[in-house]
This record gives C-alpha cells, structure tokens and sequence, in this order.
C-alpha cells in the first residue's frame, strides 16, 4: 500500500462562467478519480458539486471529462496515470453547466420523451409473451445502456454545433429506436408506426456519419455504430437512400 | 409566512426507485395527478444496483413453484418474524407484477421454450429470480423509467403537455412531511432543489414514502449516497413509528479489496450459478455452519451440493445458498478464526466451477467490475469477499394490504422504507419483488385516498411547520460554534467529518456481530453526534452544495442509527440480521415481540430531547397470531423451532 500526493486541475465555475481550480491530494492505492474528487470535497473544498451515486459504474451518474475524454469517474482508476501527471477535471461539454461538475443534461431527457414507447402485441395477455433468448439477445445489448449519457457528449454531431440538437436525438436514443425496433414482440408496425422512417425523419438517424467515437466511449462496452446504428440505418434505406449505408455494408457486425 | 414555490398534486411519491416509480405509475393510471420527486436524476436510483433478480414462483423452470412455496422460502428467511400477511400478499402477486414488465417492454433472459428464465438464489427451494444476466434491477428502472415516459406521452397528446398528471421532480429532496394545522391528516412535503436551493412547497393529501434504506450510516456498505434514512425519519418526525430496526443485513459477499471499493456488492448469483466460498486452507467452511433449523434442508457433502446444480430433485442445495444472514455469520467467523485471505476476508471462486464463457455470459457486470476495478479475473481467479452492510429489514410501521403508516392519515411507505415484510431477515431476489408489489399497493390506495378528498376537504400545511423546515434547512449556513450558555470558542462542525465518525461507529460498536457495551457506547456516540450535528456548518451558497446536503441528511441517519442502536440493545436473542454475541440464540418467545421506535419531545426540533434519553422511545408490542391456514402450510416440526408452545396449541 502506498500513496502520494497527485496534482489536479478541477474546473469550478457555474454558467456565468469559471475555471480550473488546483488541488493537491493525497491518492492511495486502487483509488479511482471519484475518490480523490470526494477527498477534495471532504478537505477543502466541501462545496465543490459533483454528480454521483452507485460507484460501481451502474448508474451512469459520474460522468465528467478527464483530461478531455469523456468518461464515468467512479470507473477511471488512478493507477493509470502517471504520479506526476496533472489530471484534469472537467464537466461534460456538450452540456450546459449548472455548477462545477454537474451539468444540465435535460436535452437527453427530452430525447427520451421524443422516442415513441414500446407497442405492446394486442393479442397477448401479461405471461403470454414467449421469445427465444437469440432473438432478445440483440436489444438486451442496448439495454445495458446506464444513461451516462458520455456518447451524447462525445457525438460531434451536436459537440460543437448546439443547433443540431432540436433535429438529433443522439446515439442513446437512436440506439433506443434500434432497441424498440428489434424487439421480438414490439407492435409498432401494427399500430401504424415506422420505428425506421422516424429514425430517419424524425430523429437525425442521416447526421450520424460512423465515425463510432459514442461506441470508444461507453463504459458498458456496447457496440453502439456497428450493432445499433448501421443496421438502422440499413433497415431505414429502402424508405430512403442514405450514402453512408453503402460504408455501412462494408462492415461487419461485430459480436457483443 | 415565507415565500416558497408551491404547487398542489394529488399524491407525491418521495423517492424513484422501483417502488416510488410503480406507485407513481398506479397512483397516475387510477387517475390521480402524480408528483415524484428524487435526490438524483431520473433513472439513477439504487434499484440499479440490484443484480441477481425478482423472485415470483411463475414456475417457469420447475413446475414444482408456486406462491405457497414463495410463502413458506420467505417466514423461513425472516425466521418466521415476517407480517405474515405482506409475505402472503407478496407471494401471491410477484408473478403478475413481473408479467405486466413484460408488457411495459422489459427483456429478461429466456427459457429454451421463450419464457421468462428463473435462476436459483438462497433461500428459495426452486429456481425463481427473473433476471436479465446480473443488471437486473437496472432492468427494472429502466422499464418503470420507459413506462412512465410512456403515460407522459399519452398526456402530451390529450393534454399537449407530457407533464399534466405525472411529472418527476429530479433532483429535489424532502426534508420533511407536511401536516394541517393541529397535526392531523398530511398536508404535503417540504423540500428544496438540489440544483438551485430553492425551497418548495407541494400539497397532497397523499405521501407515498419510497426513499429505500439507511446503509450510508454505516462505513462497509452497498448502498449509494442516497442511502440517508430519509423515508424512515420523515415518517419518524410526521409522527409515524419505525418497527423491526434492529434487524440490518449484512449481505456476506462485497468486495473487500481495493479499499476505495470496500463494500461494492459481489452477487448472491455468483453463488447460484455455482460459485463456491473457501477460507486460507482451501476448504469449503459452509459445510460447518449449518444451522439446525435448516439441516435437513442443505446437502451434508460437496458431492451432493455439487450434484444438486443439474439435478435438484433428488439432491439438497449446498450450503452456500443458505440465507445471507448464515452465510454473513460464517464469513465472519473464519476471518476471525484466522482463516481469512489476505485482506481480511475469505475467497469465493467461481473460475474453477464454470468455464470462463458461460461466467461472462451469466455474470457480465461482476466480471467487468473486478475487472475494472480489482484487477481481477473472476474466470481465472477467486474473488475476495465480506459481509458488508446491504438492506434494512426494519421500516414504517404499515398496513399489510394498503400501506398505510399506521397512526398518520394519508402517509403511505413501500418498498425498503417499509418494514415488516422480510421479518428478521430477507431472501435475495424479494426486495425486487416487494418494490413491485407494494409499489403498486401503494400507488393504488394513495390514489384512492386523495380521491377522497377534494377541493376545500383538503388539509392546507401548517405555515408554522414551513416556517420551521425553511429555518431547519439553512441553520448551517448559519452555524455557529457555540451555544449561549455552553463554553465559549467551539468551532462549527465538518458535516463530512461527522459523518465519517456516524459510519464508523455503526460499523463498530451497532455492526454485524453485537455486545451490550458497545451498543451502549455507540448511544453515547450518537448523542454526542448530535449534539454536534447540530453545529454542522457549511461553506459557500446554496446552489449544488453537497456539504450543506450532507448537513441536513445527518439529521436523518443520526435518527434511524438511534432507532437501530436502540432496538438491537433491547432485544435480547440472536434471529436473522441481528446477532448477539451475549445471547447467541434464537428465543421463540422473541418472536412474538415487535421492537416499536417513536420520537420522543417534539418533532419541530429533531436536536430537542434528553440527551441521555436520546431522541427515541422504544415500545415492545406482540405480533398478530400467523392466520392458520398459513400456518397449515409447515410442518409441526418445522414449527416447533419458532413458534412457541402455547402458540402451538
């Protein structure tokens, strides 16, 4: 066991504006940042705002920027930067900031609103439903999404340009309308809803061009683009001709 | 009066776990306009972290289940001190609650026929937690989450607003429950936004508690910062009594090593899908800890345990799918006997059981989270476990069938805050299963309640009592070293330091193993904590100040660790999540006995009170008489371990 002092840079502000705050703490073995952050709460800065909860990398509730990569600071562990590196701390960017590390991610809550529900089949009662596992298995991969919502804020589609984001839903989201749409059971197309038309048109399925930086950033390890977002993209091109589906031909699925 | 943002619903829902969002959902689709409200963000409660599953006896993988067998896993689990008629209501309902998921879009791992899989967990005689691999309670949020967007979007089209009659009010917590002038029905909530610090007012004639447990007051622990106690001291401090405190369990399996994850839950599944416990010789020691109430029950060799995997008919299951509270023990006993692993607690291995890919499959999150955080391969190596604080057994004192608090007109409680239902001790996989049922329970009779007064029958808060949380809200702000009258130059008290002393004495002195001394000691400690907390003083604004959260949440853990002290010096036996080192054992004549906590002086001033009297009044009170056909369902034998004599005939 054994610890030293680590240099961190933590950005304390609020909208009107702010900026990095220095701090020295001691670090100690199998640390992760959300433990040094709560030990510079705990001893010199008990107001500094953090979003957290579970600390187990089940709740989605820590994500911030570490050294500009956005990422769950209850799952970055301190050994894997350097004892001399200044570790910075910042809030996500794709986000308005309300205080220090906490932001507003409201945008992702009204995405989720946006997002037709689950169509339940009208001829099965509750226990009636049968589905075999290979055919649940492709929406249980999205479902192990714990909304940090760190591949809304890595997505360059809306990163930098704020007014993208009233025509695009983001890649939690479309991965949503993917989930819905490969459910075995889900009875949209009964109820006169296109699940794929409305990728397309409603929800800014065309913006996203592949380039699976929300896939490098999730921490459930979901492969978003390539098991998501290209088939969606795949099962929207007969209703409507999109460039990028030829790209997406060219790759494989890869598996869970 | 002040001015606070008031709004009017007809049922609030404190808390969005798995119970407050069911409640929610039922209060809504009765009819009534529903408000949630929670410390974090929509989607994040605790229920995320529940891994292994929900038990309902669908029978799906042996035919053999139904509720009466669900009935009987669970008196046995809470040593038969469960109100007996939630633990039937809840056997008989599991299966629909876990059905109607289905409906609302939950996925859950399969049978080779397309049902919904059940896997095997402690204490429950047949394969019965639906689960979808080891993320199940993130399953449930999610889908409870869905379904609720879901009736938004139902109201944004006949109402063009998705937040006319079902709106949650993230981020805000409650400080106290609202009463009419006189203190008689309740009147609403008082709480303030996390975000801004702006005080809010919401009147209703229903409350529905649902704010989970109390797990942060103790240093080795599962549970997430929200974890505060709140549900139980709000209904402490709205006059309502807390029943069963003494019993917290101690989930045997958290990590233990690195330190900064000390207590992070290690699932019971790892032990249901075959994971086995050794001690620093090898040796598997559940074998020896076998209690005689459930010899007959647990396969008396490894080679029987081992068989029972495949076939479960004609083997008994191994006894590391004993109840968590035996298992706890066990875990316990070896490390201090000196057979522990090398930090401080014993192996459970999984990696020389299964191969590697079926653990990946059954045991996705356990194999990410050593993985990521321990170094550890779980398909090549054993984990190192101990007993670490997980669930609260003890809760609002309710009505089995509405989930009324008794003595509070239109205060509801379900799910954790409740108490009750899992008697001494709860199985894995009932908490899942209670959140669901009493959820809608909940949900339901809130609704009702409130129908039931409309217009100008509603009470209207007191504006003294919002007066006196407004004032109880920024006294940190405001603290000041010392007291008139109390020696001069004290300085205010570091709410994160008091907490850090809070967890380390229930940890210490109120933990899994207890003594008379030391729990006379940790009362000593608490008042002096309070006395303290009192002076808890915060710096900066109110605006997302996680200090002055902090100083206002120990008001709340300081109350329910008193509640816990007290009831566990009182009883004198060792059943389920309490164990007595000086009366190690179970007294059938303790069953009959509840332990009742109240607030003593008055509730405006939680700091009020004697301070060698403390802040709490116990009460014994007996249990209602096991209705006899429940009781038909045992054995006599299997009776005469708990029930008494006299009860017998």
């Amino acid at each position: 066991m054994s610890s030293y002092e680590a240099h961190f840079k933590v950005w304390r502000g609020d909208a009107d504006g702010g900026g990095p705050a220095d701090f020295t703490v001691e670090v100690n073995d199998g640390e992760v940042v959300l433990d040094i952050i709560h030990r510079i709460q705990a001893t010199q800065a008990p107001d500094l705002a953090v979003r957290w909860n579970c600390k187990a990398g089940k709740c989605g509730s820590c994500s911030a920027e570490i050294n500009g990569r956005p990422r769950l600071l209850c799952m970055t562990r301190m050994s894997v930067f350097d004892r001399t590196e200044t570790i910075t701390v910042t809030p996500l960017r794709a986000f308005p900031v309300v205080r220090d590390l906490v932001t507003d991610v409201s945008f992702n809550y009204a995405k989720a609103r946006e997002i037709p529900a689950f169509v339940p089949p009208a001829k099965l009662a509750p226990g009636e439903y049968r589905m075999r596992q290979e055919d649940v298995n492709r929406s249980q991969e999205f479902r192990k999404c714990i909304e940090c919502f760190l591949c809304q804020d890595t997505c360059h589609v809306v990163r930098d340009h704020e007014e993208n984001k009233t025509a695009f839903a983001g890649p939690r989201f479309l991965m949503r309308v993917a989930e819905l749409d490969m459910h075995p059971l889900d009875a949209a197309a009964e109820a006169g809803l296109d699940r794929k038309r409305t990728a397309q048109d409603e929800h800014g399925l065309g913006y996203c061009n592949i380039t699976k930086c929300c896939t490098e950033v999730c921490p459930e390890h979901i492969k978003i683009t390539d098991n998501a977002l290209i088939p969606l993209k795949e099962r929207a091109v007969d209703r409507k001709y999109d460039p990028l589906v030829w790209l997406g031909n060219k790759i494989r699925r890869r598996e869970a | 009066m002040t001015q606070v943002d008031r709004q009017s619903w007809d049922v609030v829902v404190v808390g969005a776990g798995g119970a407050g969002l069911r409640a929610a959902i039922e209060a809504r689709e009765q009819g009534a306009r529903t408000a949630v409200i929670c410390k974090s963000l929509f989607g994040k409660a605790h229920t995320v972290m529940a891994e292994g599953g929900i038990a309902a006896s669908m029978g799906n993988v042996n035919a053999g289940d139904n509720w009466q067998v669900h009935f009987r896993d669970t008196m046995r689990g809470g040593k038969f001190l469960n109100q007996w008629r939630m633990a039937e209501l809840h056997a008989q309902e599991a299966p629909d609650r876990v059905w109607e998921l289905e409906t609302w879009g939950a996925l859950f791992d399969r049978t080779p026929d397309g049902r919904i899989s059940q896997r095997n967990f402690g204490g429950h005689e047949f394969p019965r937690l639906a689960h979808v691999g080891d993320r199940t309670g993130l399953e449930l949020i999610r889908t409870l989450q869905q379904k609720i967007v879901s009736l938004q979007q139902e109201d944004e089209r006949e109402f063009g607003d998705h937040e006319a009659r079902l709106k949650v009010f993230q981020e805000c917590t409650v400080t106290r429950v609202l009463k009419e002038e006189g203190g008689g029905r309740v009147s609403g909530v008082f709480g303030y936004e996390r975000e801004s610090g702006r005080f809010f007012v919401i009147e209703a004639p229903s409350v529905v508690l649902a704010t989970g447990g109390i797990g942060k007051s103790f240093k080795v622990t599962s549970n997430s910062w929200e974890y505060t106690g709140d549900g139980h001291a709000l209904a402490l401090l709205a006059g309502a009594s807390l029943v069963n405190m003494e019993f917290v369990q101690f989930h045997p399996t958290g990590m233990v090593w690195p330190p900064s994850v000390k207590g992070i839950l290690v699932t019971e599944s790892v032990r249901g899908d075959g994971g086995v416990l050794r001690n620093s010789e090898g040796k598997r020691f559940m074998f020896d800890y076998v209690p005689d109430v459930f010899k007959e029950k647990y396969a008396q060799s490894e080679e029987e345990g081992d068989r029972w995997y495949e076939d479960q008919a004609n083997n008994r299951r191994p006894p590391e799918l004993l109840p968590r509270d035996e298992v706890a023990r066990a875990i316990n006993s070896e490390v201090k006997a000196g057979r522990g692993s090398p930090h401080g607690g014993v192996f459970l291995d999984v990696s020389t059981r299964l191969p590697a890919e079926v653990i990946k499959r059954k045991l996705p999150s356990m194999h990410h989270q050593f993985k990521e955080l321990a170094d550890v391969d779980i398909t090549a190596e054993p984990m190192e476990v101990g007993p670490t604080c997980h669930y609260v057994m003890g809760g609002v004192d309710v009505d089995p069938d509405t989930t009324a608090a008794v003595g509070v007109p239109g205060l509801f409680a379900a799910g954790e805050v409740a108490g009750g239902m899992h008697g001494s001790n709860r199985l894995g996989g009932n908490s899942l299963s209670d959140l669901l049922v009493f959820g809608r329970r909940a949900g339901l009779h809130a609704a009702e309640y409130a129908t039931g007064y409309a217009g100008a029958d509603r009470a209207a808060p007191a504006g003294s009592d919002i007066d006196l949380a407004e004032a109880e809200a920024l006294r940190p702000f405001s603290a000041e070293g010392s007291p008139p009258g109390t020696e001069p130059g004290r300085p205010p008290e570091n709410p994160y330091t008091l907490h850090q002393e809070l967890q380390q004495t229930m940890n210490d002195l109120v933990g899994i193993i207890r003594r008379e001394a030391e729990m006379r000691q940790a009362l000593e400690k608490l008042a002096q904590l309070r006395d303290r907390a009192g002076r808890a003083g915060v710096e900066g604004h109110r605006q997302f100040n996680p200090g002055w959260h902090l100083a206002i949440d120990l008001r709340n853990m300081l109350l329910v660790s008193e509640c816990v002290a007290r009831a566990a010096l009182e009883r004198r036996e060792s059943r389920g999540g309490h164990t007595r080192d000086d009366y190690p054992d179970m007294e059938r004549r303790w069953r009959r006995v509840n332990l009742v906590c109240r607030l003593s002086g008055s509730p405006g001033d939680p700091a009020a009170g004697d301070p060698a009297l403390g802040r709490i009044r116990l009460e014994r009170r007996e249990t209602r008489p096991i209705r006899a056909d429940l009781l038909g369902l045992f054995e006599k034998d299997e009776l005469a371990k708990y029930l008494t004599d006299e009860e017998l005939t």
